[in-house]
C-alpha cells in the first residue's frame, strides 16, 4: 500500500468500523411497525392466495418487484422461511450475513433478508409483529419427539420436500429466517420466548429484489411452549406493488443497505 | 505441554495467516486449535465424512442448547440432528456461530465496494472443499473460534476484538468421521483479528487431553 503503514491502516479501519457499528445501532431509526388492520392491498393488485394448514408447506415464485405476504390468522403460528434465487439456486438467503450487515439479530419493517452474494433476496416493507427470529432455526423430527412426545411434521422435513420438488437437496438447506417467533437472548445468551409479543393477523410483507423461489413451513417454533402444539393456518398472498419510491425505507435504511440494494440493481440493469 | 500431551499428539500443523486447512478426524481423535499470537478468529465447518451432505448446523445446535455462544462442552449437532463433535477444553471462553464468514460479497457491502478484493474466509472454504468435491452449496453459517460477537437483549449484534491471548485454544474431540475445515480468518475490516491476521497451529490427538 502507498506509504501507508499497517498500523495506520488498522487505525483507519478501526474509525471506520466504529462510525459503521454507530449509524447501525445507535443512530437508526426504523420505522413504527404497521398497524393489524393497516397496509390494505388492493383487490385488483392480488396475484395468488393460499392458506396453508398447520404442518404443511408450500412453495411461491416471486418475480422481482412482487411481494409476498405471511399472516399469522390466529396468532398461533410460526413460519420458517428460505429463498433461492430462480436463475442460480446456488445464490440464497444467508441468516448469518443478513444478522452482520445490519448489526442486529432482530428483524422488522425497514429491515433487508440478504443472499450469500451481498444481494437483497427481500425487504420487509411492512411489518405488523418484529418478532422474528434469525438464530435457532425451525423444528426437527428429534425437536417434536422431544417436545410432544411423537414425530410429526416438522419444518426440517417440510424444507427437504419443497427443496426436492425444485430439484434441490439436502446441501441446498441452509440456516433459515422464522416469522412470528418472538425470540430474543437474555443477558447469559440463553433464549427467551415471548408468547405475548404474539397476535392474531398479525403479518408482514416482503418484497422479493430479485427472481425467487420460497419455501415457507407453517411449524410450532422449536421454542415455543405452548402444549398441544399449536395448529393453525397461515394464509400466504403474493401481489404486485408499485416501483419502490426513491425514499423507500428498506433501501435507505443505511449505508450497508444503499449498497447492497445497488449491487443486487445490477443483476438487472 | 507435559510431555503425555507429546506423546499423544497423531499430527500438528502451523497454519499460516489468512490461509485454509482441511483434515479427517477419527472418531474419538480431538483437534486442538492454538491460537499462537492471539486476537485471530478462526472460521471452521464440519462434514460427516461418510456423507458430506450431512454437516454442522448451527441453528441446530444453538436450538438443542438453548443458548447462543459455542463454550465448553457445547455439543457440535450436524443438520440430521446428530452430535458431530464436542468441545473439550477451552482456555479462551465463548465462541461464535451466528457471524458466519466473511466473503468478498459481504464485505463489498459492510465496507464499501473498496474492499471487494481483499481476501476472505468464504475464498478459503470454496477452495479448500474443492479438494474434496465440495462446492459453494455446502457453506452454510460456520463455526467462529475464538471471535467475540456477544447478541443483546435488543438483538444489538456487534463483532469486538479478538478476545484470545497468545497460546489460548480450544480442543474439539470428534463424535463421528469428520471432515474438519478450517479458515484462518484474513479479514482486515472489523476488530475480530486485531485488524492483522497472524498464523495458528493445529494439533490432533487420539484421545482427549488430561
Amino acid at each position: 500500500m502507498s506509504g501507508e503503514s499497517k498500523a495506520e491502516r488498522a487505525a483507519a479501519n478501526r474509525r471506520r468500523y466504529e462510525e459503521l457499528r454507530a449509524a447501525g445501532q445507535e443512530l437508526k431509526q426504523l420505522p413504527a411497525p404497521t398497524a393489524v388492520d393497516g397496509a390494505p392491498i388492493a383487490h385488483d393488485a392480488i396475484i395468488q392466495t393460499e392458506q396453508v394448514p398447520p404442518g404443511w408447506h408450500a412453495t411461491v415464485r416471486l418475480s422481482r418487484g412482487e411481494a409476498l405476504r405471511i399472516t399469522d390468522d390466529l396468532g398461533r403460528s410460526s413460519v420458517s422461511l428460505l429463498a433461492w434465487r430462480s436463475e442460480d439456486p446456488c445464490e440464497r438467503i444467508n441468516c448469518a450475513d443478513t444478522v452482520k450487515v445490519q448489526w442486529s439479530a432482530a428483524l422488522s419493517k425497514g429491515r433487508m433478508i440478504l443472499s450469500d452474494m451481498g444481494r437483497v433476496l427481500l425487504s420487509v416493507i411492512e411489518d405488523t409483529s418484529g418478532s422474528h427470529d434469525l438464530l435457532v432455526g425451525g423444528s426437527t423430527a428429534d425437536s417434536i419427539l422431544a417436545a410432544f412426545g411423537e414425530v410429526t411434521r416438522n419444518t426440517q422435513a417440510n424444507f427437504i420436500s419443497a427443496a426436492a420438488k425444485i430439484g434441490l437437496g439436502l446441501r441446498d438447506i441452509p440456516p433459515c429466517v422464522t416469522f412470528f417467533a418472538p425470540v430474543t437472548t437474555d443477558a447469559t445468551g440463553r433464549f427467551v420466548w415471548h408468547a405475548a409479543r404474539k397476535r392474531p393477523g398479525d403479518f408482514v410483507d416482503l418484497r422479493a429484489e430479485m427472481n425467487l423461489i420460497v419455501a415457507v413451513s407453517n411449524c410450532a417454533h422449536p421454542l415455543d411452549p405452548a402444549r398441544p402444539a399449536v395448529t393453525a393456518p397461515i394464509t400466504l398472498m403474493r401481489h404486485r406493488l408499485p416501483p419502490p419510491a426513491a425514499d423507500d425505507v428498506c433501501r435507505t435504511a443505511s449505508s450497508e443497505a444503499v449498497r447492497a440494494y445497488a449491487f443486487t440493481d445490477q443483476l438487472f440493469a | 505441554m507435559s510431555p503425555s500431551d507429546q506423546a499423544d499428539l497423531v499430527y500438528a500443523f502451523d497454519i499460516p495467516a489468512e490461509q485454509p486447512w482441511s483434515r479427517v478426524l477419527k472418531k474419538g481423535e480431538t483437534l486442538r486449535i492454538i491460537d499462537s499470537e492471539g486476537e485471530q478468529a478462526v472460521d471452521a465447518l464440519m462434514y460427516a465424512a461418510g456423507d458430506t451432505a450431512e454437516r454442522y448446523s448451527a441453528q441446530d445446535t444453538l436450538r438443542i442448547q438453548g443458548s447462543a455462544y459455542i463454550e465448553l462442552g457445547t455439543k457440535l449437532i450436524s443438520n440430521r440432528g446428530q452430535v458431530m463433535a464436542r468441545i473439550t477444553a477451552d482456555t479462551c471462553g465463548r465462541h461464535d456461530t451466528s457471524a458466519g464468514c466473511c466473503s468478498c460479497e459481504s464485505n463489498a457491502v459492510r465496507f464499501g465496494e473498496a474492499t471487494r478484493y481483499l481476501h476472505a474466509c468464504r475464498e478459503n472454504f470454496i477452495l479448500e472443499l474443492s479438494r474434496h468435491g465440495l462446492t459453494k452449496r455446502d457453506i452454510v453459517s460456520n463455526l467462529n473460534f475464538f471471535m467475540n460477537v456477544p447478541i443483546e437483549p435488543t438483538g444489538n449484534f456487534t463483532v469486538l476484538d479478538g478476545p484470545s491471548s497468545p497460546g489460548n485454544y480450544v480442543d474439539v474431540t470428534a463424535e463421528m468421521d469428520v471432515l474438519f475445515v478450517i479458515s484462518n480468518c484474513p479479514q482486515v475490516n472489523n476488530p475480530c483479528n486485531g485488524f492483522d491476521p497472524t498464523p495458528i497451529r493445529v494439533e490432533i490427538r487420539a484421545t482427549p487431553a488430561a
